[in-house]
């Protein structure tokens, strides 16, 4: 085990390459909706236990089921009206399950990147050679369903090892070039996009992804309650909005079907949209968006800046 | 974490149920929007099922296979939960059945089958009060959960039902599992005792059909995000909120209920939660809200099945 990630260098939030996006825009703002399938009797993983109670876990499988009979569409329906494409973390098996949601995302142009299989199935105990065909198979599966070369990789129920993003990037690049396998969302240490090093050396970043505004991680493991989940979007967003001004931030909110789709809550997920959206200087985009722009026009600005940075504290130090 | 040798075996990647619809059998998969719309009776479009979940806790909680949650959690004799959880059945619901009266609602009683038992004065008051009676199983501490042998199983759904429609004199139609917790065998076990709705599965605002070895069953799905108990026990949130969360559901509900067709608003209450008297007038308020709209038709839950199939047929 390693005492840190070592996957990307201390840079200083104040001493950064001025970011701006498209339009003149300070944020980049973007939807993640999840879109996931638990499976009801999943195999054991010595490391993580997929349900609490012993299988069938119906309290568990029937609410993320709720997601997708009932919540899709309601969250579908407030991001047309509002004018946001989702990025959608797609539990690849949902194309085989549930195909008819894929085919909505499709016809709006929705991204798809990958979230694993089934968010039953961890990475934790996979050989390398086993993580490489589980990644590999997520992607196939994008492309097949959707004719995607899938971009982006949030791991299956957030689970890792020290190698996955480097095998993220390196099956993207087996199977669709500099198209596939460009951003990870699985680091939480930034609100800016970051080069990230892979192994391969490919041109690799941090999405900002935020598990602070996860809806599920507010109103499951916080306990928020709904409509101050408006009030800390707001906020979020006021604060990165005006720090915008100075260099482009980015903002996300994670979703589930389940949790913000829940009538008692979204009308709290519209407020903070509605609010979001009206501002005149924000990059509505997808993931693939952002991290595509910020490759082609900030990404080597960021390793200059970066080496820069170090070699200041080497002298200084 | 693990080395190369410790590695799973390759079956941790095979997905023998990955395929169209569900990696079960018990029911299809749809989508709510995609339906044909359903209208309730008088062409209403909300239909509102009040549930009071009546329960005994047993003092000497065994934990099988877990603690249910709002159980014991102190050393043996907890009686701190067990005598708050007891005041749900001697005082709190008798302010319930109050709130109830003034609002006229007919509620549907879920109610362990033990207390059933045990209270016959309780089980006449509600009777006179009115309303269904659904079984709730036989008491907090006797889960239905996987591994569960069958016949251990199939003797507790017996008793249960059996005992329930013995002190009640009503058919007794439904069922709500201690915790909403099922071993695999739960429905098929239900079906088996003449039961015909099951109000475990969260996952839909209208009911659907559910197949059974001895054939179909309705899910009748009773909310668990805005109940009483999840709101304040399990999120400790609080009175004021837990009303306002139970307002926006009813809300955007009805609307979308005018919008797209018929809608099921589910609320399930616990006497020794809401029945308390810091609590009882946001339960009033509550009932105030949700009464008196013209698109509204508030029964209890085994005549809103009936008129599904009512207006499944007609369709």
């Amino acid at each position: 085990m390693k005492e840190s990630l070592g996957v990307y260098d201390y840079w200083a939030y104040d001493q950064r390459p001025k970011i701006t996006w498209p339009g003149g825009a300070k944020v980049a703002f973007w939807v993640a909706p999840n879109i996931e399938y638990y499976e009801l009797d999943p195999p054991q993983n010595p490391s993580r236990k997929p349900w609490p109670h012993p299988h069938p876990s119906v309290p568990g499988y029937s609410i993320r089921d709720y997601g997708n009979r009932v919540g899709h569409q309601r969250q579908m329906a407030l991001l047309d009206k509002y004018g946001v494409r989702g990025s959608v973390s797609l539990s690849v098996a949902l194309c085989e399950h549930h195909p008819e949601i894929i085919q909505m995302c499709k016809e709006r142009d929705w991204e798809f990147f990958s979230h694993g299989i089934y968010n039953t199935r961890y990475t934790y105990g996979l050989s390398e050679a086993q993580e490489r065909a589980m990644i590999r198979d997520s992607m196939e599966t994008i492309h097949r369903h959707t004719g995607q070369a899938c971009a982006g990789y949030l791991a299956p129920a957030l689970s890792h090892s020290e190698r996955t993003l480097d095998l993220f990037a390196e099956v993207g690049e087996e199977l669709f070039g500099d198209k596939g396998g460009i951003y990870t969302c699985d680091l939480f240490h930034d609100d800016q996009p970051t080069p990230v090093s892979v192994r391969s050396g490919k041109r690799f970043i941090s999405m900002p992804y935020s598990l602070e505004m996860n809806d599920t991680i507010v109103y499951a493991v916080n306990k928020v309650e709904p409509r101050q989940y408006a009030t800390m979007l707001k906020r979020h967003f006021d604060r990165l909005y005006l720090e915008g001004a100075e260099s482009g931030t980015v903002m996300c909110i994670p979703t589930h079907n389940y949790q913000v789709s829940c009538p008692h809550r979204i009308k709290a997920f519209e407020e903070a949209l509605d609010y979001i959206t009206g501002h005149p200087d924000v990059w509505v985009a997808t993931g693939r968006e952002i991290a595509d722009y910020y490759l082609a026009h900030y990404y080597d600005a960021a390793l200059d800046s970066i080496q820069a940075q170090a070699a200041t504290a080497r002298r200084e130090g | 974490m693990a080395s190369k040798d410790m590695a799973l075996n390759d079956d941790y990647l095979d997905y023998p149920l990955r395929r169209h619809g569900y990696d079960h059998d018990r029911y299809e998969w749809s989508m709510l929007s995609e339906r044909a719309p359903v209208s309730w009776p008088g062409g209403k479009t909300l239909a509102v099922w009040i549930n009071i979940s009546l329960q005994f806790y047993p003092l000497n909680q065994r934990g099988e296979p877990f603690k249910v949650p709002n159980g014991m959690t102190m050393p043996y004799p907890d009686l701190r939960h067990f005598s708050l959880r007891d005041y749900g059945n001697r005082v709190g619901i008798y302010r319930v059945l109050k709130a109830l009266a003034a609002h006229n609602i007919t509620p549907t009683f879920a109610i362990n089958a033990q207390l059933a038992e045990q209270t016959p004065y309780l089980v006449q008051r509600l009777k006179e009060h009115g309303g269904e009676f659904i079984a709730h199983g036989w008491n907090m501490d006797h889960l239905h959960y996987g591994g569960q042998p069958i016949e251990e199983e199939a003797e507790l759904v017996k008793r249960s039902v059996d005992t329930l429609r013995r002190v009640t004199g009503q058919p007794v139609r439904g069922w709500l599992s201690p915790a909403k917790h099922q071993s695999f065998n739960t429905l098929d076990l239900l079906a088996e005792n003449g039961i015909a709705y099951c109000a475990d599965w969260v996952n839909d605002d209208l009911p659907y059909s559910c197949e059974t070895k001895t054939g179909n069953l309705t899910m009748m799905p009773l909310a668990t995000e805005i109940e009483d108990q999840f709101v304040m026990s399990q999120n400790l949130h609080s009175e004021d909120s837990w009303v306002t969360q139970v307002k926006d559901a009813f809300d955007f509900l009805l609307e979308e209920s005018r919008e797209q067709g018929g809608r099921l608003f589910a609320l399930n209450l616990h006497p020794w939660l809401v029945g308390q008297p810091h609590r009882i007038a946001c339960l009033e308020e509550v009932l105030a809200h949700i009464s008196g709209h013209p698109d509204v038709w508030q029964a209890p839950a085994g005549e809103i099945l009936d008129a599904f199939h009512q207006a499944a047929e007609q369709a």
